[in-house]
């Protein structure tokens, strides 16, 4: 089969760089304006996109994207308007990855056959559902495995290397550092904790593994992606899109470049 | 004696009560509530723990709490004998504070060093403000923004005892949204922070762990009523928001089959509208903070707003036993509506001289129903769950009457 995330680390793992994983909140402002800023963030450099489906209750996003979703939600976004935004993505972008976002509750309310089926035929590679933990994962990952869409897990500080093994238990695609113990957006982690967990990792797992929250600079997106696969950045593209609205595409598309191309050069600089 | 199908062995140890509960959280919080499991189940365990629990529910708050014969309710009603169990006569007022006391000694245990909780009204709030007084830890309470403004007294009560009150300016500005912020706060702060969620609800072992300290209402209902009839009541009412002080009162009887348990849903301004909040007569399953249970949400998953005149009801979800209770028929819900429960608020001041909850005044209102169609020889116990001083503004108010 066609394996769009593998692909898509393995290109950037040939060029000697990290992959750039770009997070949006879909609906933002409004779902007719989500096509133009996922392909800001494809034409930026972006090798993987992220697609929130926005929820009344974003317990573990920060100010800025727990805003971005009331303001979807807000503009009348519907589960319909994030499969049809995805499958709008698939048809102008046959190559790249894209993976779901979001909560349990919007994700199995017509069951979990039903979301990983639809999500497959909407075109979708992954899916991170941030409030279902392996432990409670008996029907969802399942599901979306069973459609060949991969369970995208979460790790994160307080992971410790006796839980490890259960998270990654039925993992795909790629891992997910969370590397704050906190909310979405707000700080970032020290460099040598983060350093020291991708390593514990990857000990762990032959998935790659992206680190993401509270990535900003392009200077912090470069020297996580020195030592990790992946480098995810969502609230300060949310941020764009919550100041430009329906133009946000050029803005966003500015600043992806400028990960992508700090990101692009890390490894080199490293080398030199 | 064993009993072989017993209903009090919920949850399973994944915390699930058949289909709902869980531990439904962020993988953040996973590691720190298996680490609470672990810590509750050594507590259970520990008779140095049940002793100062007991103590504290004693020399503090005041318990036991009375079981009041209501006779004058019971003869205007005609039907069955009715008894109240006083929680509000504890200390703050409702029988919040007796999972307050479980948790904080809970906290203590695991060395914990500040706490904080979520409030709708302000009770749980203040409840946890008191025990945090009482422990000398710092506390910080979430409140919607729109709480802050329409329940000041109990913002300033919360400021007296030295917690911090957080506006919280997220979402619909209430309940939920508060105890999403609580939960955002503990996950960036969960290396010296506990948690004292306020009802059933939540991630496992929480639903188990306030249920546990609760079950002192029944315990002592089951005792007292023993001693007072010299036999079980027929029938058992309480009102259901989370579902605290009902699962209190309701676990120690389960297993006695002739004992009918009623629930006591806010059903706002009527079922048939879009301002109640009967998570079990107009939700479905589905998956909020922390836990599988019925919800009011739209056909997308998306949580809607509930109604209810007693904010302590006011709360788009109920705790998984409760949704597991209703399942299986052991428990039956009944709605109430705004206007119902305002009636027997001051049906229940004028007969019994005892202002009580709005949220207890939607279980005098069931009974109100219920019992006139009832022998007189039948008994029926109503949890008086908290008094009613907190509600004289919004009785004022929906009377027209203008303080």
């Amino acid at each position: 089969m066609n394996d769009r995330l593998a692909n898509a680390y393995a290109r950037a793992a040939s060029e000697n760089r990290a992959a750039l994983v770009t997070f949006v909140t879909g609906g933002d402002p409004t779902p007719a304006d989500t096509a133009a800023v996922l392909d800001a963030l494809v034409e930026g450099g972006a090798d993987v996109i992220e697609l929130g489906m926005p929820f009344t209750d974003p317990m573990a996003d920060g100010p800025a994207i727990q805003r971005a979703n009331l303001r979807a939600l807000g503009a009348g976004t519907t589960t319909a308007d994030i499969l049809g935004i995805a499958k709008g993505f698939r048809a102008r972008h046959p190559e790249t990855p894209l993976v779901l976002m979001g909560y349990a509750n919007p994700m199995v309310r017509r069951g979990p056959e039903w979301f990983a089926n639809a999500a497959k035929e909407a075109g979708v590679d992954g899916v991170i559902c941030v409030d279902i933990p392996s432990e409670e994962d008996d029907a969802l990952g399942p599901a979306l495995r069973e459609a060949g869409i991969h369970p995208i897990r979460l790790a994160t500080p307080t992971t410790d290397a006796a839980r490890l093994p259960a998270v990654l238990d039925g993992a795909g695609g790629f891992l997910y550092y969370v590397s704050v113990a906190g909310i979405t957006g707000l700080q970032q982690a020290a460099q040598g904790s983060i350093e020291a967990a991708v390593a514990k990792l990857k000990a762990g797992t032959d998935l790659p593994v992206a680190v993401g929250f509270g990535v900003r600079t392009p200077e912090q997106a470069a020297a996580i992606a020195r030592v990790a696969d992946g480098v995810v950045v969502g609230s300060a593209i949310v941020e764009l899109v919550a100041e430009h609205g329906a133009n946000a595409a050029g803005s966003v598309k500015t600043y992806v470049a400028s990960l992508s191309s700090a990101i692009a050069a890390a490894r080199k600089e490293m080398a030199a | 004696m064993t009993i072989i199908n017993s209903l009090r062995t919920q949850p399973d140890e994944r915390g699930h009560f058949g289909q709902f509960g869980g531990r439904y959280v962020a993988e953040t919080l996973m590691p720190l509530i298996l680490d609470l499991d672990r810590e509750y189940r050594a507590a259970k365990q520990d008779p140095a723990f049940k002793a100062e629990f007991d103590y504290l529910l004693k020399q503090y708050v005041g318990r036991p709490s009375p079981l009041y014969f209501a006779e004058r309710l019971t003869e205007e009603l005609g039907g069955a004998k009715v008894y109240l169990k006083r929680e509000e006569l504890n200390h703050t007022g409702a029988h919040k504070i007796n999972n307050c006391i479980g948790q904080i000694l809970l906290a203590r245990r695991m060395g914990k060093t500040r706490i904080i909780a979520e409030t709708g009204a302000g009770q749980h709030g203040v409840a946890t403000a008191t025990v945090a007084a009482l422990f000398g830890l710092p506390c910080t309470i979430f409140m919607g923004a729109v709480d802050v403004a329409r329940q000041q007294p109990n913002v300033f009560r919360m400021k007296l005892l030295g917690a911090e009150v957080r506006a919280v300016e997220s979402g619909a500005k209430t309940l939920k949204d508060a105890m999403n912020e609580a939960l955002r706060d503990w996950v960036a702060n969960v290396h010296d922070t506990f948690y004292i969620i306020g009802t059933v609800a939540g991630p496992h072992p929480y639903p188990e762990l306030v249920r546990d300290f609760q079950t002192v209402i029944g315990n002592e209902a089951r005792e007292q009523i023993l001693e007072a009839e010299g036999r079980l009541p027929d029938m058992l009412i309480a009102p259901v928001g989370g579902g605290s002080n009902a699962i209190g009162l309701f676990h120690p009887f389960l297993d006695d089959p002739e004992i009918e348990i009623v629930g006591v849903e806010a059903a706002g301004e009527g079922l048939d509208t879009a301002k109640h909040a009967a998570s079990l007569a107009g939700g479905s399953p589905g998956v909020l903070h922390g836990n599988r249970t019925y919800l009011l949400q739209d056909e997308d998953g998306q949580i809607t707003e509930a109604h209810s005149i007693s904010a302590g009801l006011d709360y788009p979800g109920i705790g998984p036993e409760h949704a597991w209770l209703h399942d299986i028929g052991r428990v039956r819900y009944e709605p109430v509506t705004d206007a119902e429960a305002l009636a027997s608020f001051q049906r229940l001041c004028k007969l019994e001289g005892i202002i009580p909850a709005l949220e207890s005044a939607h279980a005098l209102a069931a009974a109100e129903r219920i019992v006139p169609g009832m022998d007189r020889d039948k008994i029926v116990i109503v949890n008086l769950s908290g008094r009613g001083d907190k509600d004289i503004f919004t009785v004022a108010d929906a009377l027209g009457v203008k303080l």
